[in-house]
């Protein structure tokens, strides 16, 4: 799946980046960024309840496709203005993890 | 005796310490700014702590070895240990949890390993941002039984912080201090664990303009590490 296509709909909604031809090849769940640090890997949808400047380095770093942060947790403007600097994608969903995890799974990527 | 203090400070050795963060530049602002004593608290590492501690020798300043530790949970603990041979002997004890994966200055910034004439000896190849697999419990006592002493840096930060990665500060914890970020901010959390906790106010400086002025005091017998180790272990 294709970001631009994830942002297509309604509950998912994009706050920072500008390229949306990622693509989006896995998806993992974690609130530890030294856990993700060494463990992540290039194309994957991060879904993380952290939503200070921190992950902006974490997902620039592994080359993530893009950040899904949940439950319509807000994200403040310093991070946003770092994501956009570092063109990393934020995504906004009223989701919760288990929703966005379900979404994923039904549109194939397994 | 009162005596100014900043417990809290980072060298170029830290991937995000500004390259300015040299031994002499961090010797000489403290000392420009008034201060007594200070710590020198890199992430997981003490390894600009000797040339520091060179330098200081002949400065006026005290100054105590220190590492910035991050926990298996993500938390941040500082640790201040009474020399630099303890304070080696368990960063070694570290590197038995340590995750060897390499690091990206392009991407994270240097890890420079300086002498007391802030030449680069040495990059350090293993990044300084993951965490160390030690539970933060166990980390505490293993700072402690070393002879040094452990507190929770910054727990009013979003990140890293035992607020905000474990929602509270555990009872039975063998800690007497804790640290608050810009505590004249944050009056209401002072106030909240002052009669439990000595409150520190140091700066977590990353850049030389930070490192604390002369307004934060401990009152200590003498200026000597020991008698700083002891009255953080102390409640």
């Amino acid at each position: 799946m294709i970001l631009k296509e994830l942002l297509e709909e309604e509950q998912f909604e994009l706050l920072s980046g500008t390229t949306t031809d990622k693509e989006i090849l896995n998806t993992r769940c974690c609130d530890l960024l030294s856990w993700v640090m060494a463990r992540g890997s290039e194309g994957t949808a991060w879904i993380t309840v952290q939503a200070h400047s921190n992950i902006v380095a974490v997902a620039s770093l592994l080359e993530f496709a893009c950040i899904i942060i949940p439950e319509n947790i807000s994200v403040e403007k310093d991070v946003l203005d770092k994501a956009h600097d570092e063109d990393v994608a934020i995504v906004s969903t009223p989701l919760d993890s288990y929703g966005v995890f379900k979404y994923f799974y039904e549109k194939g990527l397994k | 005796m009162k005596y100014y203090y900043d417990f809290h400070i980072h060298s170029c050795l830290s991937p995000c310490g500004d390259e300015d963060m040299t031994p002499n530049n961090i010797v000489n602002m403290s000392l420009l700014k008034g201060l007594d004593v200070i710590a020198l608290t890199d992430h997981n590492t003490m390894k600009n702590c000797p040339s520091i501690l060179e330098l200081a020798k002949a400065s006026g300043l005290l100054v105590i070895p220190g590492m910035e530790i991050q926990t298996r949970e993500d938390v941040h603990i500082v640790a201040l240990f009474p020399n630099i041979e303890t304070a080696a002997s368990v960063e070694a004890l570290l590197d038995e949890h340590r995750l060897m994966l390499p690091h990206k200055p392009e991407k994270f910034g240097q890890q420079l390993i300086m002498n007391a004439k802030d030449e680069i000896i040495e990059e350090y190849p293993i990044t300084l941002l993951a965490s160390i697999d030690i539970g933060v419990d166990q980390l505490i006592c293993m700072v402690r039984d070393s002879g040094g002493v452990a507190f929770p840096a910054h727990i009013n930060k979003q990140a890293n912080s035992v607020l905000g990665n474990l929602g509270f500060i555990p009872e039975d914890w063998p800690i007497a201090a804790l640290e608050i970020f810009r505590a004249d901010e944050n009056q209401d959390l002072v106030e909240k664990y002052v009669k439990q906790y000595k409150i520190l106010r140091n700066s977590d400086a990353h850049y030389l303009q930070d490192i604390s002025e002369a307004v934060n005091t401990i009152d200590i017998p003498a200026l000597t590490v020991d008698e700083v180790i002891k009255y953080l272990r102390e409640t």
